[in-house]
């Protein structure tokens, strides 16, 4: 498994946000190791905001969507390598 | 009066809108995201012109570039709608810099309506009642322990920045209330930019009773009834009526007096609501003034015969109300119910989606007020509310009779609605007998499971 490629995808259509609010930091970066529970961004859809947590533990390759962008629901947002 | 009106809103409210200018002769702009570039208003304008990307932040809250938007096409006038920019005294103060007229208070007012330590004190001022409480913002679990051993448990600790159902929480202990002045602060502060927090004893089983007011710039007011908004989820109104099940004429004359000497305190110029807490004694307290025109004012309208919206621009452009208080007549009975995208069964969660069909119902006393079409994509960037269902009836049981009949022709498919919802609300028997209050959703879900 390790060395593996998995795709977080959204399950809504909404608002995708990197961070909990405008002036705090980013949840992760590419690059960042997470672990199961982590939170990785939110989606808003209709004024609900929900968050996005990882299921296992991996690194961080790509973040597919730029900060505030529109996602669609099954729309990739992470690219994690398996460890 | 107004040739041209900007209409910095969407949806429902700006369809609302549009048609009452039309009627008056006034051409609209509208402004949309690209998310509502295929919206009803936008094909229902004299003229459109896109703010960008949908997030509020950047399109419907884009405060430069909408003034800009008014300047060019020559409006005299914004109307905000609700939500987005409609109580933001900045924007309100930005449209005088910039020799526009907000159809709305002014932006003082906005500052005095939207801290709720301070139109607290007003009211108090004025001789209303308020809900028993701290005098001020509380600083200290001290000072907050002082103020409880006053009133009692349980307590309800608000931001004053809040409003509306947010930033509010409940505290049954001392533990509990140092639990969440340790934490409400910080999240006032991040949510309303205002940390500054109060204390007020919880009222138990209260109705959410408002009052709707006009005044205009020569110092009149007038009342026109109230309005029972205790259907409600998490602070959110779903059904919506006029007049009240508990309000007798004598009620109705103290509560309405109280609401027109605070907006008076104020110096409230156009349409507005005072929202009381009343309780199981009948007792009535100031809660807070909502200074916009609300989501639920067409049960007003369905009562009195009297276009709000009108009024809002015959006042904004400096005439004067049109009528009289002893011209004023409730008339009936009215009831709105929200339709939101939302699935009633999965916990209310937001179900935006492309309408593949509709029937929108009609037929005596009917009212219905949405942007939705057939193959209408409802995008998830904004509320979920995307229509109205407005019964009028000669009492209330002819006008749950009527909705009942209303909703079960309502026909939507590609999305869930709150109509199935509200199908089970008027079977109710606590709701047709009117004896309900603000936890009705609770004791009505419990049933249910």
């Amino acid at each position: 498994m390790n060395g593996k490629i998995f795709t977080i995808k959204s399950v809504l259509s909404g608002t995708f946000y990197r961070r909990p609010s405008p002036d705090e930091p980013v949840y992760v970066n590419e690059g960042d190791t997470v672990k199961p529970g982590q939170v990785v961004c939110i989606v808003e859809s209709m004024k609900i905001f929900n968050e996005v947590r990882v299921e296992r533990k991996g690194i961080i390759r790509k973040i597919l969507i730029e900060d505030e962008d529109s996602v669609l629901i099954h729309q990739p947002m992470f690219e994690v390598e398996v460890i | 009066m107004f040739q041209k009106v900007l209409i910095a809103n969407r949806g429902e409210i700006a369809l609302r809108i549009i048609r009452t200018c039309k009627e008056m002769g006034i051409r609209t702009v509208i402004v949309y995201s690209d998310a509502d570039k295929n919206s009803l208003p936008v094909k229902y304008a004299d003229e459109t012109c896109p703010l960008g990307p949908p997030l509020a932040r950047k399109s419907y809250l884009n405060v430069e570039k909408i003034i800009d938007i008014a300047i060019k096409t020559n409006s005299q006038a914004i109307h905000p709608g609700y939500g987005f920019l409609a109580e933001n005294a900045s924007f309100a103060e930005a449209c005088k810099n910039n020799h526009l007229i907000f159809i709305g208070p002014s932006a003082e007012t906005h500052r005095l309506t939207g801290e709720k330590i301070t139109s607290r004190k007003m009211a108090k001022k004025a001789g209303i009642p308020v809900t028993p409480g701290s005098d001020g913002a509380i600083s200290s679990l001290e000072e907050a322990l002082c103020v409880v051993r006053g009133i009692g448990y349980p307590v309800m600790i608000k931001a004053s920045g809040g409003g509306g159902g947010r930033g509010m929480k409940l505290a049954n202990s001392e533990e509990e209330l140092d639990r969440v002045l340790r934490t409400a602060r910080g999240e006032a502060a991040a949510a309303f930019n205002n940390s500054e927090l109060y204390i007020e004893k919880y009222v138990k089983e209260p109705r959410h009773i408002e009052f709707q007011i006009l005044g205009d710039q020569f110092g009149h007011y007038v009342h026109l009834g109230e309005r029972e908004c205790s259907i409600q989820k998490r602070f959110q109104k779903l059904i919506e009526e006029s007049p009240s099940p508990l309000v007798d004429e004598s009620l109705r004359k103290k509560m309405a007096e109280a609401a027109i000497r605070v907006m008076d305190s104020v110096g409230y110029v156009n349409a507005g609501t005072v929202e009381f807490l009343v309780d199981t004694n009948k007792d009535f307290y100031f809660n807070e003034i909502n200074s916009r025109l609300q989501v639920e004012h067409p049960v007003t309208e369905m009562v009195t015969g009297i276009d709000l919206v009108r009024q809002q621009i015959i006042i904004a452009a400096g005439g004067k109300i049109e009528f009289s208080q002893e011209e004023v007549r409730q008339n009936g009975w009215a009831i709105e119910c929200r339709i939101n995208a939302e699935d009633p069964d999965n916990g209310f969660a937001p179900f935006p989606g492309i309408i593949t069909q509709i029937f929108i119902p009609g037929g005596f006393g009917v009212r219905v007020d949405t942007h939705l079409y057939p193959n209408y994509e409802i995008p998830p960037f904004y509320d979920s509310l995307v229509g109205k269902l407005i019964v009028w009836g000669k009492d209330r049981a002819e006008t749950i009779e009527r909705m009942k009949r209303t909703l079960s022709e309502f026909y939507i498919e590609g999305v869930k609605t709150t109509i199935p919802f509200h199908q089970k609300v008027m079977q109710d028997e606590d709701f047709i007998k009117g004896d309900f209050n603000t936890h009705f959703l609770e004791k009505f879900e419990k049933g249910r499971s």
